[in-house]
């Protein structure tokens, strides 16, 4: 614990972070029951960084999206949290400090944000009043829609579209410089600008997809949330959309939080990996840590469930059951049902996110099987007593199945 | 993962040495098939335009094994399986059952019995006003395996258990918005084997599933080949669950088949720079070097074509790094390649030879 606080407090001081999530916890209230979405999650992401959220449909990933972006509408209700927002420190005159100072300047009586000072001062989005949402958001933070095909107005070109944002949230721009900013955009993310009065019916699903990209970086925001963006389009169309976010990011150097179930996809393009189940993050590590050992046995299921191009072929077992139902959460590790190494403390006790081993502190994962006080001194696991467990398993599984 | 240490092999794997002369016939074979869909209403005087979905395509089913049909969307994998299915009726081009030619004439209702069809989306493919015993029991009373309702209930039951849906007997009564998806999807699967079909057409079984799910049904359909020696069609977008599940593999592209072969053939040693563009595409973390460093990938640009108006002669060559003239003026006919392995591709020769231009291969070596 100590070494990855101590990690995350000098990251936080050189003003490299750019958001933190603290125990943030969401509620949906239904007639059968109340559904925890998101329980005491916390993540920090630091700026230029590109997050990967990942895990079963029903785990949290879009709830946590919406939560940052106050998206969140009833019968959602956010129990508890904070979401600090650390803006960059930018030279006098430039938009953005016009813009949070308006913000500070309404925050100081509370004294929350300060700009004066060589570190920011981090700011609450769920503390913000619906004026100070607006002014934050597109500008600060935007999102890319999971059905991004379906995102655009079928009725507006594309370019009206671009131009509305820009006058919502920047009504002091020109209309000679919107139009500048709109051929700018479209140049940036590939899409030919005399296609600006293009309607979405007469662009092909990739073409779409990209102008949603370009209404995102409209206002040049530090944040940019991708929820599912590749899912609905072909691999081929899906290489060149990454590709193309990647080099945006390069040049522009915002941040994104990536979300999506398909893990190998993530390995190849986040910085940091997020592993949800039930509405926690039960593993965080670097795409690298997580490609070469990942800890949480639901992260060694999870990988493993796509086939892979190259490599020896194997028997795979996939992950067995299914998520658990989020009224009823299993009490102890949520996972502990569906785990092949789980055993007894594991149903009692919920385990919280602790450094896996000492060669990767960095690597945090909630899973008992790290813990001295529980795992009794034995070996940590490697992938290849993972896949063991979960083959014996499956094993199981299939005799109990041939046996009725 | 390639490093994988202490795996067993799957017992129902699919034979990666499968020699090139099977003993065993073909149960369901497509023969230069070929399907244009007319298109109406856009000019009123003008030439009839039509949809060129299928070109020249030719396939193999064979018991106990499985074909996998890949490509990107518009590349009539799916018009494939629904000609297949007789949903369609091909524009020309045969198909062969069990040796024998399928005329027009042959009733629906007796090819049904033996081919079946399992569709995409298992939200869509069930009556929602219907509950489990309903979907199964009209097949197995509309093609005459059962006679009462006690017959009924016991093979309904059975084909439940053969999917993995138990206990079955409460799922007999289940409405699908009970159901997940995988449940879904294992109902629709059982009710294309109520027949006791010998050939299994499969449209992406589990592209609209969950991850964890995916391997679920996926693992289920391996065994019902395996168990029961079932003929597989097996449609997907995603080359690395080809290579998983399938024996065999066909690489599509806008209608044309573009190369076919053994699935760890095609996929280690692709040939057709189509199959390479789809394969470098594909997200796969081993690409990550040990020291995290990433490898690029080609260079992906540009989308399947229209197929009202399609290219000339090849239709990749638009987007073919390595197009040449004679590329846009005819499709190359197929190169075979040694081993089962063909492609057609102008690369690789002009068609019905066996050679192979060894420059070219020491070039495409660099991307496999």
């Amino acid at each position: 614990m100590m070494d990855s606080e101590r990690v995350e407090s000098a990251s936080r001081a050189s003003g490299k972070v750019l958001l933190e999530i603290r125990n943030l916890s969401v509620d949906y209230y239904a007639a059968s029951g109340t559904v925890h979405a998101l329980d005491n999650v916390s993540i920090t992401l630091e700026r230029g960084q590109i997050l990967g959220l990942a895990g079963e449909s029903g785990s949290g990933k879009s709830t946590l999206a919406y939560a940052i972006t106050r998206l969140l509408r009833p019968p959602a209700e956010i129990l508890g949290g904070e979401v600090l927002y650390y803006p960059r420190k930018e030279p006098e005159g430039d938009v953005r400090i016009e813009r949070l100072s308006h913000i500070a300047k309404k925050k100081r009586g509370s004294g929350r944000l300060e700009l004066n000072g060589h570190i920011p001062e981090p700011v609450d989005i769920l503390s913000f009043t619906p004026a100070e949402l607006r002014a934050f958001r597109w500008s600060e933070l935007s999102i890319v829609f999971q059905s991004a095909m379906n995102a655009l107005n079928p009725v507006l070109n594309i370019g009206a579209q671009i131009n509305d944002v820009l006058r919502t949230h920047q009504p002091k721009m020109g209309g000679d410089s919107r139009k500048r900013r709109i051929g700018e955009l479209l140049r940036l993310v590939g899409i030919a600008p005399d296609r600006v009065r293009s309607y979405p019916h007469e662009l092909s699903g990739g073409m779409r997809q990209r102008a949603i990209i370009a209404i995102a970086l409209a206002l040049s925001p530090e944040l940019i949330i991708m929820d599912e963006p590749t899912t609905a389009l072909d691999v081929v169309v899906q290489r060149e959309i990454l590709t193309e976010i990647m080099g945006l990011r390069e040049r522009l150097n915002f941040s994104v939080i990536f979300i999506t179930h398909d893990l190998s996809l993530l390995l190849e393009i986040a910085d940091k990996i997020a592993i949800m189940y039930a509405g926690r993050i039960v593993e965080t590590a670097t795409s690298g840590e997580m490609h070469r050992q990942p800890r949480h046995p639901y992260s060694y299921g999870l990988l493993n469930s796509f086939p892979t191009i190259y490599g020896p072929r194997h028997r795979m077992t996939g992950i067995p059951g299914s998520p658990p139902d989020l009224r009823a959460v299993p009490p102890g590790c949520p996972f502990h049902t569906r785990c092949p190494c789980a055993f007894d403390t594991c149903s009692r006790v919920i385990p919280v996110l602790r450094p896996s081993a000492p060669e990767t502190p960095g690597q945090v994962v909630a899973c008992h099987l790290y813990d001295p006080r529980y795992n009794n001194g034995e070996e940590l696991p490697t992938n290849a007593k993972f896949a063991a467990k979960y083959e014996a398993h499956y094993e199981a599984l299939q005799g109990a199945r041939r046996a009725e | 993962m390639s490093t994988e240490q202490g795996r067993v092999d799957f017992p129902t794997m699919p034979d990666a040495t499968g020699s090139q002369e099977r003993t065993v016939a073909p149960i369901l074979e497509a023969v230069h098939l070929r399907k244009y869909f007319p298109v109406r209403g856009v000019k009123l005087f003008g030439a009839k335009s039509v949809v060129h979905a299928v070109e020249d395509t030719s396939l193999a089913l064979y018991p106990g094994r499985a074909l996998a049909l890949v490509g990107e969307s518009g590349s009539g994998k799916t018009t494939i399986a629904r000609l297949l299915a007789r949903l369609y009726e091909p524009t020309s081009g045969s198909i062969i059952f069990r040796g024998k030619q399928v005329q027009r004439s042959l009733a629906i209702k007796t090819y049904r019995r033996h081919v079946q069809l399992v569709f995409q989306d298992p939200f869509s493919s069930l009556n929602p006003v219907h509950n489990v015993r309903y979907h199964l029991s009209r097949p197995l009373r509309i093609h005459g395996h059962a006679h009462n309702k006690a017959q009924e209930t016991e093979q309904i039951l059975s084909l439940l258990r053969r999917v993995s849906l138990s206990p079955a007997e409460q799922f007999i009564t289940k409405f699908p918005h009970q159901l997940s998806g995988g449940q879904r999807q294992r109902v629709a699967i059982a009710r294309s084997l109520a027949p006791r079909p010998e050939v299994l057409l499969a449209d992406e079984p589990v592209s609209m599933l969950d991850v964890s799910i995916r391997l679920d049904v996926l693992n289920l359909l391996l065994r019902l080949k395996d168990e029961e020696h079932l003929a597989l069609l097996f449609i997907t977008h995603d080359i690395a669950s080809a290579r998983y599940f399938a024996e065999d593999t066909l690489v599509m592209y806008a209608g044309q088949s573009v190369e076919g072969g053994l699935s760890d053939e095609v996929i280690q040693r692709p040939k057709h720079p189509y199959t390479q563009l789809l394969i470098s595409a594909a997200p796969d973390p081993d690409r990550l070097g040990p020291d995290g460093q990433k490898a690029a990938p080609l260079p992906a640009r540009g989308e399947i074509p229209s197929l009202i108006n399609p290219p000339s002669g090849c239709r990749f060559h638009p987007r073919c790094p390595h197009a040449m003239e004679i590329c846009r003026q005819r499709f190359p006919g197929r190169t075979d390649l040694g081993g089962g392995h063909w492609t057609n591709c102008f690369l690789y020769g002009e068609g019905n030879t066996t050679e192979t231009k060894n420059v070219v291969n020491a070039e495409t070596a660099g991307t496999e």
